[in-house]
């Protein structure tokens, strides 16, 4: 799908001779911290800027040559903003869908996303998360075969980021190919069947989440069936200690780490005001 | 469960031009500010100049409203088709809003003509409420073929000239930069363009104004519906204009 390809910016170069292939009805994430050339490379992919060396093919055609017979095909999830300043979230969502030969009901889609709440509130006053949602509206409702989603759940509460992920599984499962980038891991982890993970414009790592994590049989996780007391920990970690210094292998880091704050916040509010809209 | 198995393809062009033309037409109505420079302000002046213009002791022997109607109509479309247009424009830049339709299968000519479409349809709207305001206040157009050809060959060419100078600025400028350039240009034409007043009322300066957009809008409307003639060579001037906006504007703007 992208070969080799290359992207600068006056003297600086944004993506430095990256290959990648996306496999179709699956979930690929690019993952990289920022500046990594994510979006770069997206948007080469959506036809917006032209490649400066290699090649990529989207759907078999030339995202710039062929724009025209390509964009109809696939969804766009833009980072940022897309929007006119004095429009309705559900008025522009009918106007992308009517853009469209088979769009989806916008009714249904305003329904998922949440978007009634944003009611008679121009654009430029929506918060972060609705303009996000909306912008994943946007990208759906013309039924593509493909969608590029750009940090889909950046500013994103938790609970919206729940819906987003199930939204893009199902997507999957209807046979639509996902690509999208994000610099959270968790992202990755829990929503991809391939992940690249690209920095400074080169891939440095590739593969399913399981082969990645897989790997190496260096790290060791030992998860126990309760909590433990100071004295237990304790215990564990001169257990550990003596085990080690007997065997002769050092010890990097021991973490008696319990739940991610996002586990915690879920929990607290995310499950919460789920249960409700499901009465 | 929302079937989202993919079915993807593009509405066919002309409801994609409809759809979008619908859609800035009633933005560019519900804006406030837009619907002062495109209604509002023109009515006032129109009435303004028609009460107030009494004392002005212009040399002409004609009632007042058959000079300023076709002037405040010629300013109507530089309203529309320039100010409206280079600010809207300028806040789609900034919001993405071009650049997220580039990613729909709305192809840059529909864009356009969508941009075009919409232009006329609030015109046709300025047309008929200043219409009524000067028929009000007791206009009498010269009404005839060549007139109405002139016309509307007048309104068709300084629309092109108009929204391609709007274009250019909204391209090149940032998007509060374009909101002062567009109000500031659109002042000084309306005071010193020979839009509403005829360029015989500039004394010297009424040859210079003749070669503005301004100037050749405002007398290919009064010789429409005052003489009922087709002002060649206003329409040639905004033809002009219309080609340097256009040949700006290609090698200028930027989508982003």
């Amino acid at each position: 799908m992208v070969d080799g390809l290359v992207m600068r910016y006056a003297d600086k170069t944004a993506v430095d001779g990256l290959s990648l292939t996306v496999e179709s009805g699956s979930i690929t994430a690019v993952l990289g911290p920022n500046g990594a050339g994510k979006t770069t490379t997206l948007e080469t992919c959506e036809g917006y800027r032209r490649p400066q060396g290699g090649s990529v093919r989207v759907l078999g055609l030339d995202p710039v040559r062929d724009r025209r017979e390509l964009l109809p095909r696939i969804g766009v999830m833009l980072q940022g903003q897309g929007a006119w300043s004095g429009v309705k979230a559900e008025e522009m969502l009918r106007h992308v869908a009517r853009l469209h030969a088979n769009p989806l009901p916008v009714g249904e889609l305003v329904e998922r996303l949440s978007l009634h709440e944003c009611g008679r509130t121009p654009y430029r006053r929506l918060s972060g998360g609705q303009q996000q949602r909306l912008g994943l509206a946007m990208a759906l409702v013309g039924r593509p075969e493909l969608v590029f989603v750009d940090e889909p759940t950046a500013g994103m509460d938790p609970a919206a980021r729940r819906t987003t992920w199930e939204l893009l599984r199902e997507l999957r499962d209807s046979g639509v190919t996902v690509v999208l980038t994000t610099h959270y891991l968790e992202e990755a982890e829990r929503l991809a069947d391939r992940v690249h993970i690209i920095d400074k414009g080169r891939m440095v790592a590739s593969g399913t989440t399981e082969e990645l994590t897989r790997g190496s049989s260096a790290t060791v996780r030992l998860v126990v069936d309760r909590e433990l007391s100071d004295d237990a920990e304790a215990a564990l970690r001169v257990a550990v200690g003596g085990w080690s210094s007997d065997h002769g292998i050092g010890l990097e880091s021991i973490d008696f780490a319990s739940r991610t704050l996002e586990d915690v916040f879920l929990e607290v509010t995310g499950r919460g005001l789920e249960e409700e809209t499901h009465d | 469960m929302t079937d989202l198995t993919p079915r993807p393809g593009a509405a066919p062009l002309g409801r994609q031009i409809l759809a979008q033309a619908s859609m800035e037409s009633r933005l560019m109505l519900r804006n406030g500010e837009q619907l002062l420079i495109a209604v509002v302000i023109p009515v006032i002046v129109l009435i303004g100049c028609v009460t107030g213009g009494k004392h002005l002791h212009l040399h002409e022997s004609r009632p007042l409203v058959d000079i300023f109607t076709p002037g405040v109509l010629a300013l109507a479309i530089m309203s529309t088709a320039f100010t409206s247009l280079a600010i809207a424009t300028g806040f789609e830049r900034r919001y993405g809003v071009i650049k997220r339709l580039g990613a729909s299968p709305l192809p840059r000519i529909g864009l356009l003509a969508g941009k075009v479409l919409a232009l006329v349809i609030v015109e046709l709207l300025q047309l008929v409420v200043i219409g009524a305001v000067g028929v009000a206040l007791g206009w009498s157009p010269t009404v005839c073929l060549a007139g109405i050809v002139g016309f509307v060959l007048a309104c068709v060419l300084g629309t092109a000239a108009f929204a391609s100078l709007g274009l250019f600025v909204a391209g090149v400028l940032r998007a509060e930069a374009t909101l002062a350039a567009a109000n500031l240009i659109y002042l000084l034409l309306l005071a010193g363009g020979a839009v509403v007043l005829p360029a015989s009322s500039y004394g010297a300066f009424g040859h210079v104004t003749k070669v503005l957009p301004s100037g050749a809008l405002g007398e290919a409307v009064r010789r429409a519906f005052d003489d009922g003639r087709i002002d060649w060579a206003g329409l040639g001037i905004m033809l002009a204009w219309a080609v340097v906006g256009s040949v700006l504007t290609a090698r200028t703007f930027r989508w982003e």
